[in-house]
């Protein structure tokens, strides 16, 4: 019997107002253990469906299933209970900056158990020595690098051992080597705590490297899904320009504008 | 021609009235949405008050690194009121009554009122920042996303370390104006200390001067603290939507300070003293 999905978004529909909608009738389907990227070009829907899975907005037509619950109609407290069972990582990591490292990944634990600091104390130092930063964990935020601030960020989210990981632009900004260290604990995270993780990006080729399947979208809407071999040979227009990053295609370089030679005032009037 | 601009002249009109319209909907919307913010975050207090030490360090916060702008403005402030009361009262021969001065102008208005707007200059502006800058990285999110109820977390202690620290600030700032007033007034002027003080002890009533300055401060302390709370809660997160919300908090917090100081003098020393 095969296991029922952790995520699944049937139809999904929404807008911030009635007049732009942003995501239309969206379907996919996550299925438990794999490492899923949702990519696309800025602007096209992307962090609004990871905030209607997370359950920070509601699909206005269209149903949410995640960690086996519907999201619309979740009370605070259900919203809450699921959201024990998710992590997510911040697209610049959101550290409190007013905690050490330390007390930053120790800060869902104190929030959520009942642990005795000492216990916390042995959780943290594991979690920080997955992202290699145990040496790290007396400094304030404001010491560290941006690769490093998105590893602390990365242990934060996994202090409870999530479910469900959600990752929200986890490349933009990584020096190279920063950039390989990332991808790798996002695989290795994922695959020792067992768990499922969402990347959302607009980085193609790197994180083509990480996941197990992707859904491609476009103007709110998946235009495009496969494996990451299949996303590469696509001969889908859009999915192609985006992949090998040509300047023009089914996205034009230019902003919608009048003739060039009506704004030069070239033309004869 | 005449229609033509008539009609031009009734169009600008009504634009300027649907500006003015839209500009109180939007005011009395905003002060709607603050006022169940406040209902809210009241309620949600729990955690505020369960572990106390997270409201402590507010307090620390906004009170004990505001002391030293209290402390000197409150000596200076006493400092010169009594050279000013001294230079009226020696006019009708009672000098003597200059402790009484001093002490009823503190504990009456200054201490509470200009306590009160320096604290939201000072620790009021410090609040909006932080929250606002907290919301503008995310952090507000992300611990939402971690079930944690950034309002209940981060917001309620805040506006509670406020509300405590501030009838203390202006006892304080009182306490060091009377100080003030004694230097200038008994060891520079010369004026009887005997009389300075016993004047002052005979003069000003628990229930009516002191305890009435106490519930000023107080409601002062909440307004400031809800107002910046509520600044920074609902600045927009950019650098700029930050920065509007700290001014707005000392400028709306300020006037507030002023309207709330008329409303309770007026119901408080009206008639009998």
């Amino acid at each position: 019997m095969q296991q029922e999905p952790i995520v699944e978004i049937r139809d999904v529909a929404f807008g911030y107002d009635a007049a732009r909608p942003v995501l239309n009738e969206v379907s996919l389907t996550i299925p438990r253990g794999s490492v899923v990227g949702i990519m696309g070009q800025s602007g096209c829907g992307k962090t609004t469906l990871l905030r209607i899975i997370m359950g920070a907005l509601l699909p206005s037509a269209g149903a949410a299933h995640v960690l086996g619950r519907q999201t619309l109609g979740l009370g605070r407290e259900e919203l809450y209970a699921m959201r024990r069972k998710m992590g997510m990582l911040f697209q610049f990591g959101a550290l409190f900056t007013d905690m050490t490292v330390y007390q930053n990944v120790a800060f869902p634990m104190r929030e959520h158990t009942n642990l005795s600091a000492d216990l916390i104390h042995d959780l943290v130092m594991l979690k920080l020595h997955a992202v290699g930063l145990r040496g790290a964990s007396r400094l304030l935020p404001a010491a560290l690098s941006g690769g490093m601030a998105r590893r602390v960020a990365l242990a934060r989210s996994i202090a409870l051992d999530p479910q469900l990981i959600l990752y929200d632009e986890p490349f933009t900004g990584l020096d190279p080597i920063s950039f390989g260290v990332i991808v790798r604990l996002i695989r290795e995270l994922n695959d020792s705590l067992g768990a499922t993780s969402i990347i959302v990006t607009h980085d193609v080729q790197e994180a083509l490297g990480v996941v197990d399947y992707v859904y491609f979208m476009a103007a709110g809407r998946v235009i495009a899904r496969g494996t990451p071999d299949e996303i590469r040979g696509s001969d889908e227009p859009f999915v192609n320009q985006f992949v090998n990053g040509r300047r023009d295609g089914p996205v034009p370089f230019h902003y919608p504008a009048p003739g060039y030679d009506a704004d030069l005032e070239l033309a004869a009037s | 021609m005449r229609m033509a601009d008539l009609s031009a002249r009734t169009a600008r009109l009504r634009a300027r009235l649907e500006r003015l319209g839209s500009t109180v909907t939007s005011l009395v919307w905003r002060l709607g949405f603050a006022s169940r913010f406040l209902v809210y975050m009241v309620l949600h207090s729990g955690t505020a008050f369960r572990r106390f030490r997270l409201t402590i360090a507010q307090v620390y916060f906004a009170g004990v690194l505001s002391l030293v702008i209290i402390l000197v403005s409150g000596l200076f402030v006493g400092m010169v009121l009594a050279l000013q009361g001294y230079d009226t009262l020696q006019r009708y021969g009672s000098s003597e009554a200059l402790g009484v001065l001093v002490a009823l102008s503190l504990v009456r208005e200054l201490g509470p009122v200009v306590a009160g707007l320096l604290f939201a200059s000072r620790a009021g502006s410090a609040i909006t920042a932080e929250i606002g800058l907290m919301k503008a990285t995310e952090q507000l999110s992300a611990m939402e996303m971690m079930a944690v109820d950034p309002i209940a977390r981060v917001v309620a202690p805040r506006f509670w370390g406020g509300v405590i620290s501030m009838p203390l600030l202006a006892a304080l700032f009182s306490a060091m104006g009377i100080f003030g007033g004694y230097l200038v007034g008994v060891q520079l002027i010369g004026v009887d200390a005997g009389a300075f003080w016993s004047q002052m002890q005979a003069a000003v009533d628990w229930d009516n001067d002191i305890l009435n300055g106490v519930i000023k401060s107080v409601v002062f302390g909440a307004a400031v603290s809800w107002i910046a709370v509520f600044e920074g809660y609902d600045a927009p997160p950019t650098a700029e939507g930050v920065s509007r919300a700290t001014t707005r908090t000392v400028v709306t917090s300020s006037l507030a300070i002023l309207a709330l100081d008329f409303i309770l003098t007026a119901l408080m020393f009206t008639g009998g003293n």
